[in-house]
């Protein structure tokens, strides 16, 4: 009942996307302020559509979209501002280099210079960048790539960072400190929300998991609580593929 | 079907490859496109076999005792196909050695890599042949169809001129491997192809200038220093032309020396091929260290740090650079030629206006295909407190900052000699730019910045959209520069080419 004091950091209400067939179908969702939110499901279950319409990348047939009191539908820009997206793929420059990239992000949140360079430097730090400050990065690995993409979120000090996949493909010490960092950010009072497969990391780094399949929210709420939903104590893949099982059969 | 590993299941392999890649050229990856594709090309090779006989059907009746100015037109034109075949084949060899795709599986695939890269290399020699032999098909036919069977001698002339250009393209690019490296080479050999591409054509517009004032090529070639200065009528240096013209003892040298220059090109290079492959793999790992110009990051603004980037992003990129290099190329004999202009007095902006006017707006829909369509990153973008339109805007402005870059020390002369002319020139320039970056806008499409050289085939209306626009505005300024009011009619005309743009152009969300 903490959640009812909380703030809201997002909250959708009714919202819809329709490609060849239904992607998301009337999803509600809220995710509170300082919460790590980690939304799983299996491929094609409207987990991306979802996270790209929120970032404003799709414009959904119907529902609304409130980040951080905003209504993100109608006034993109201001939610825009206080919003930052990482997707699997590292959206970087290869002809620019990390702290270029970083005074290009600041450019575009409009941020002060001396904050921003101040900002990238740390986060430079804290990811294990700062040696490869000024080479370009085309030369980079996956999981250095994905480093610069984080420090590019973080970099505008956003209210809500939400992540599609992260760790997909990152080594072991990358996704430590991937892990890290954001755990400090929800430490700080920012608020995560992450898609991913692997439901180990869902399961130690989240405060709740959503599950959703078939563009449709089926199970939320911690560790325990769907242990409770699906009757099932194990781990939460069991938990989830119970779960899964569960809606398949119903449908 | 021939047994796997041999050659000719390699070759096999290798044509497949390159037909589906041709396929996938013509139609944009699009399989629904494939009948248009066929409508188009064959209105298309109908109208060039329309152009040729317009052209060339007028010397359908030159025979083996044609005198020393038709010869050096003949070996001229073979100059000229030779570097245009030239500059392509060390294309592809440069692409060769530069993709990565299949070369792990080739390398560690118990086939044995000589043979494969030996077939490569075929493919490469195989292809240039094909487009030459292509592009010289609707001038040949004319030729045979007014001259007689004897001028189907030319394509093998056209075939031993890719078989040649091939060969020497191979040897070039292995020999700036060795002597600059795998991280330099690519950009070199391909600053090198567009140089050969052009040089033939320009050095001879540069002889005309210097010799007659003029643009015109033949003017160079029958010009009296190289008519008193031409080998004598029974020398070698004739066989190439003498073979075009039916000679089957010139043609059958002229195929044989080729073949065996390409064979001897393959067999001395395919054992190497692989080594170089592999360095070029590499490359894209090595570490490039940046110089900051500035120790602070600087404050920007969205649009300010939008076009930054642009700017940033392109002077890193010598590839994109050497691909732009071809358009501005051409602007050299007519730079010489307002040079010429400023020194003597006379008024040769008529000419000259239209022709760069034109190089404007070609080189300006390259740029915004660029920096508007072949974006990195644009989900990042999107995701940015920035409004959609100030995006859009800022890249605009970084394209008519490049083009204003390049082409403003021209404008400046022109100022200097006539202030009416100059002012001419720079309308002319913005809004032939402006035209085809607003068209570049109608039909942006999400690509990557690798496919620039493709980029044409995405949308075939956009392309013709963009030539007509250009064309439109160079006539526009030519007849301004000229002082006549009906300057407004071409004007006009590419006022609607752009109405006509914004009404079929695909509808945005």
């Amino acid at each position: 009942m903490q959640q009812l004091t909380r703030p809201v950091a997002l909250a959708l209400r009714g919202l819809r996307k329709t490609f060849d067939r239904p992607a998301v179908d009337g999803l509600d969702l809220t995710v509170y302020g300082g919460e790590f939110y980690a939304l799983v499901g299996p491929n094609g279950a409207g987990k991306t559509t979802t996270l790209r319409m929120v970032t404003g990348l799709l414009r959904p047939d119907a529902g609304t979209i409130a980040i951080e009191g905003i209504d993100a539908l109608a006034d993109p820009i201001a939610a825009k501002q206080v919003t930052a997206w990482v997707a699997d793929e590292a959206m970087i420059y290869d002809k620019l280099t990390p702290l270029e990239y970083l005074e290009f992000v600041a450019g575009l949140w409009r941020m002060d210079a001396g904050e921003a360079e101040r900002r990238a430097h740390d986060l430079l730090g804290w990811l294990g960048l700062a040696p490869h400050a000024h080479e370009r990065c085309e030369g980079f690995s996956k999981g250095m790539r994905q480093k610069v993409a984080l420090a590019g979120a973080l970099v505008h000090d956003p209210k809500l960072i939400i992540l599609d996949e992260p760790l997909t493909g990152l080594d072991a010490a990358s996704a430590r400190q991937v892990k890290t960092v954001l755990h400090e950010r929800v430490r700080a009072g920012g608020t995560v929300i992450m898609t991913t497969h692997i439901l180990d990391v869902a399961e130690r780094m989240a405060d709740r998991i959503g599950i959703i399949v078939g563009g449709r929210l089926i199970a939320e709420g911690t560790l325990d609580e769907l242990h409770r939903q699906s009757g099932q104590s194990g781990t939460l893949e069991d938990t989830f593929l119970t779960l899964v099982a569960g809606q398949a059969e119903a449908a | 079907m021939s047994q796997a590993g041999t050659l000719s299941w390699l070759a096999g392999h290798e044509l497949r490859l390159s037909f589906r890649d041709w396929v996938s050229l013509m139609t944009a990856g699009r399989r629904r496109r494939a009948y248009k594709v066929v409508i188009a090309l064959g209105v298309f090779v109908t109208a060039m076999h329309v152009f040729a006989y317009w052209l060339v059907a007028g010397y359908a009746d030159i025979n083996l005792t044609a005198d020393v100015p038709t010869l050096i037109a003949l070996t001229g034109t073979i100059g000229v196909a030779m570097s245009l075949l030239l500059s392509q084949a060390m294309e592809s060899v440069t692409r060769a050695f530069y993709t990565r795709a299949d070369l792990e599986l080739i390398l560690t695939s118990p086939v044995s890599t000589r043979k494969v890269f030996a077939v490569r290399m075929l493919s490469i020699a195989a292809s240039t042949m094909l487009l030459a032999m292509l592009l010289a098909a609707p001038f040949i036919d004319v030729l045979v169809l007014r001259g007689g069977v004897r001028w189907l001698s030319a394509y093998g002339v056209v075939a031993s001129i890719g078989a040649l250009a091939t060969a020497i393209s191979l040897a070039l690019t292995v020999a700036l491997f060795r002597v600059c490296g795998a991280k330099r080479t690519r950009l070199i050999a391909q600053i090198v192809a567009a140089v050969v591409g052009a040089a033939f054509v320009i050095a001879l517009q540069l002889v005309a200038i210097f010799s007659s004032g003029s643009l015109s090529r033949f003017s160079a070639l029958q010009s009296h220093w190289v008519l008193t200065h031409a080998p004598a009528l029974d020398a070698f240096f004739w066989w190439p032309a003498r073979a075009v013209l039916g000679d089957p003892v010139a043609l059958a040298a002229v195929m044989a020396l080729s073949a065996a220059v390409l064979a001897a090109a393959i067999v001395t290079f395919s054992r190497r091929f692989g080594d170089h492959a592999l360095a070029a793999a590499g490359v894209s790992s090595t570490i490039v260290r940046q110089r900051r110009a500035s120790a602070h990051f600087r404050h920007r603004s969205p649009r300010q740090a939008l076009r930054v980037k642009e700017w940033t992003l392109l002077r890193r990129d010598p590839w994109l650079i050497s691909q732009t290099l071809m358009q501005i190329l051409y602007l050299l004999p007519p730079a010489l030629l307002l040079w010429i202009t400023f020194r003597a007095g006379n008024e040769a902006y008529v000419v000259l206006i239209p022709v760069i006017v034109m190089a404007a707006g070609q080189l300006a829909g390259g740029l915004a295909w660029l920096t508007i369509s072949a974006e990195d990153a644009p989900d990042f973008v999107a995701s940015a407190p920035i409004a959609p339109s100030s995006v859009l805007l800022a890249k605009v402005e970084a394209v008519i900052g490049m083009i204003a870059l390049v082409f403003a020390p021209m404008v400046g002369v022109l100022v200097f000699d006539s202030l009416r002319a100059g002012v001419i020139l720079a309308l002319g320039i913005l809004l032939s730019a402006a035209g085809a970056t607003l068209i570049q806008l109608a039909f942006r499409v999400q690509a990557k910045r690798s496919h620039f050289r493709r980029r044409q085939t995405s949308s075939r209306i956009a392309t013709f959209a963009e030539a007509f626009s250009s064309i439109s505005w160079a006539a526009t300024a030519a007849m301004a520069a000229d002082g006549t009011w009906f300057a407004l009619v071409p004007g006009v005309a590419a006022l609607c080419i752009l109405g006509g743009v914004r009404v079929i152009s695909p509808p945005r969300d």
